[in-house]
């Protein structure tokens, strides 16, 4: 197939690129290998805490590519992708709420337990279908969707850019972190979902389900990796930097920027919906806190010091800073803000690039002889 | 002082361009006044004239960004330019250089003038086209073109002020316009790259109608077949670039200055 093997071309001088998807293929081997054949005194035993941890950091990794995309490449700024992550978070929720049927507190087959101490009588009209696996499936990837198509249409049709769409990101995700918080929503109010039994049949407490959902997200990221990494590396792609750079000289030449900003930003949003949804499940609860405006800065700013224009700079910066949060606000809990604060100015001011870029000169530095 | 009409021209297979009696009006003050002005098909042509004469204002004009209140103009024979509008008129085969070079700086003069070429510019297109050796053989000829295909890989933003209007150029040409509008392309060019952009406008003449707009005297002499002078609106001077230094009233208001 030539797609395909242009594709490996292309691939081949990406060298982080590669790095990053060996680095994938060895995490979806090794983890499941360390959590169930080391014996538990083994240094070398990882436990289901940290399994679960490390599906967390990984679809960070993928909302983080998914913002290096419109980001990275077409120079949209979206302070507001927190929201679609947390659509595609409560698409997934809602299914797991519903297959608890009747084992919640209440009893109810089919009412969720909020409803039920709510007084409701019977299930909202947008809760219909989510008892089934492939509904809410589809719903992970529609809900973002259709928000970033309508969102972005009447944006980029006019014209908003720069520090304005910024803005109006930030302000669809606070209104957003508003609605869901009020309980006559019918999303749960301010505790959202929580106590998920299990997933596709399958108990979300088993360590089997445990394991397969990492899998999924291992999957999922290396799969989001290379289907941007396809997009950038097309003429699309070109184009959308182009865009980036000089956007009046793309339309002089016959582009249609609005359609180019409105695909690549659909595109991005559902890819953060579809972290949002692994997410979920793994993590046990969805809350209005996902939408707040901070979560979705926090996100830029993983880009930002991991290094953006590179998709796994992205990455790398969505593991690297949540690993440090665990680890401070373990450590150090009233510093946390101070050292992500720091980090991201420090970055900011002398690694433009960001860690994949201070890299990058480093070896470069080394192999001049 | 009255400017020389030429004679009022029918449409022919010849004249690529037809301006005819081209009145623009900027609050009372006439920017363009009963212009006349035509082009043949592969002609080099040069515009030259002292600030104010019209020479954007025209350019302005064919492309479609200012209407005038008078006159016609026309494209070929088919073409009526006042009725179109800017990206219209560009994709019936005008391109128009700007004095200041806009390329893509972060991509590479390849891609620089892969973007540019007359192409689908959808984006399924877009995410799914390969360059075919057509297509790649085009953008190389435009490399030779234009003299950059040593720095094909290059970032445009590496290339030197005078390469970077070259690129500019080649954009357009991949762009494959019928006329080619070129403002002040030596402005502020080496006397070397001054040379070489000479050497390339005449390479473009036979198979693009150009017209360029230029200051430079010293650059209109070394290129031009003929020359046109405007002044205050008007077509004041046509003619070989001997003939129009020597008329008078061309040195009275420009050249003697």
């Amino acid at each position: 197939m030539p797609e395909a093997r242009a594709f490996r071309i292309r691939l081949g001088n990406d060298p982080g690129g590669r790095s990053f998807l060996a680095v994938l293929v060895i995490a979806g081997v090794l983890v499941p290998l360390m959590y169930f054949f080391v014996p538990e005194t083994s240094a070398l035993h990882l436990s289901g805490y940290t399994v679960t941890l490390l599906a967390k950091y990984m679809s960070y990794a993928m909302l983080a590519i998914a913002v290096d995309l419109i980001w990275g490449y077409c120079g949209i700024l979206s302070l507001g992708h927190g929201a679609f992550f947390a659509l595609g978070g409560y698409a997934m929720g809602m299914y797991l709420m519903r297959a608890i049927g009747a084992r919640g507190v209440y009893g109810d087959p089919v009412l969720p337990d909020f409803m039920v101490f709510l007084n409701w009588k019977e299930l909202p009209w947008f809760w219909h279908g989510f008892d089934q696996f492939w509904f809410a499936l589809m719903m992970v990837l529609l809900v973002p969707g259709l928000l970033a198509l309508v969102f972005g249409y009447f944006a980029f049709r006019s014209r908003v850019s720069g520090v304005y769409l910024s803005i109006i990101t930030q302000a669809l995700t606070y209104a957003l972190m508003l609605a869901f918080f009020r309980n006559d929503m019918g999303f749960g109010g301010n505790n959202g979902f929580t106590d998920f039994k299990d997933i596709a049949g399958f108990s979300l407490q088993s360590p089997g389900t445990r394991v397969v959902l990492f899998l999924c997200t291992v999957i999922a990221l290396g799969g989001s990796f290379l289907l941007c990494r396809f997009v950038v590396s097309s003429r699309a792609g070109r184009v959308i930097q182009a865009v980036r750079d000089a956007e009046s000289r793309a339309r002089f030449l016959g582009y249609r920027v609005e359609s180019y900003k409105l695909w690549v930003f659909v595109l991005s949003a559902v890819l953060a919906g579809i972290a949002g949804a692994l997410y979920v499940p793994q993590i046990g609860i969805i809350n209005p806190s996902e939408f707040s405006p901070a979560n979705s800065i926090e996100i830029v700013i993983w880009v930002a010091i991991g290094g953006r224009g590179t998709l796994y700079g992205a990455a790398a910066g969505a593991v690297f800073v949540n690993y440090a949060k665990t680890y401070f606000t373990a450590a150090l809990p009233s510093f946390w803000l101070y050292v992500l604060g720091t980090l991201f100015i420090v970055v900011t001011l002398f690694l433009p690039q960001g860690i994949v870029g201070a890299v990058g000169a480093v070896r470069r530095r080394i192999a001049r002889p | 002082m009255t400017a020389t009409a030429p004679v009022r021209r029918t449409f022919t297979q010849d004249v690529v361009l037809y301006l005819e009696q081209i009145t623009v009006r900027f609050d009372g003050f006439k920017a363009l006044d009963a212009l006349t002005l035509y082009i043949e098909t592969g002609e080099l042509r040069c515009i030259i004239g002292p600030n104010g004469a019209g020479k954007t204002t025209m350019m302005d004009v064919i492309t479609g960004k200012t209407r005038p209140e008078r006159g016609s103009a026309w494209f070929g024979q088919t073409v009526d330019l006042l009725t179109r509008t800017e990206p219209e008129i560009a994709l019936a085969g005008i391109g128009r250089k700007f004095q200041k070079p806009t390329v893509f700086e972060q991509h590479t003069v390849f891609e620089n003038l892969e973007l540019a070429m007359a192409d689908n510019k959808s984006v399924w297109h877009a995410l799914f086209t390969r360059l075919t050796s057509a297509q790649k053989d085009k953008i190389e000829a435009t490399l030779e073109r234009v003299r950059l295909q040593d720095r094909r890989h290059h970032l445009a933003g590496a290339l030197s002020h005078g390469q970077k209007q070259w690129l500019e150029i080649g954009m357009l040409l991949m762009q494959e316009p019928q006329l080619l509008l070129i403002d002040e392309p030596v402005a502020g060019m080496t006397p070397q790259e001054t040379e070489r952009t000479a050497e390339l406008l005449l390479s473009l003449a036979g198979r693009h109608s150009v017209v360029v707009v230029e200051h430079d005297m010293d650059f209109v002499r070394s290129i031009a077949r003929q020359v046109t002078v405007l002044h205050e609106g008007k077509v004041l001077a046509e003619g070989s670039i001997d003939t129009v230094q020597h008329d008078p009233r061309v040195i009275e208001v420009y050249l003697g200055q």
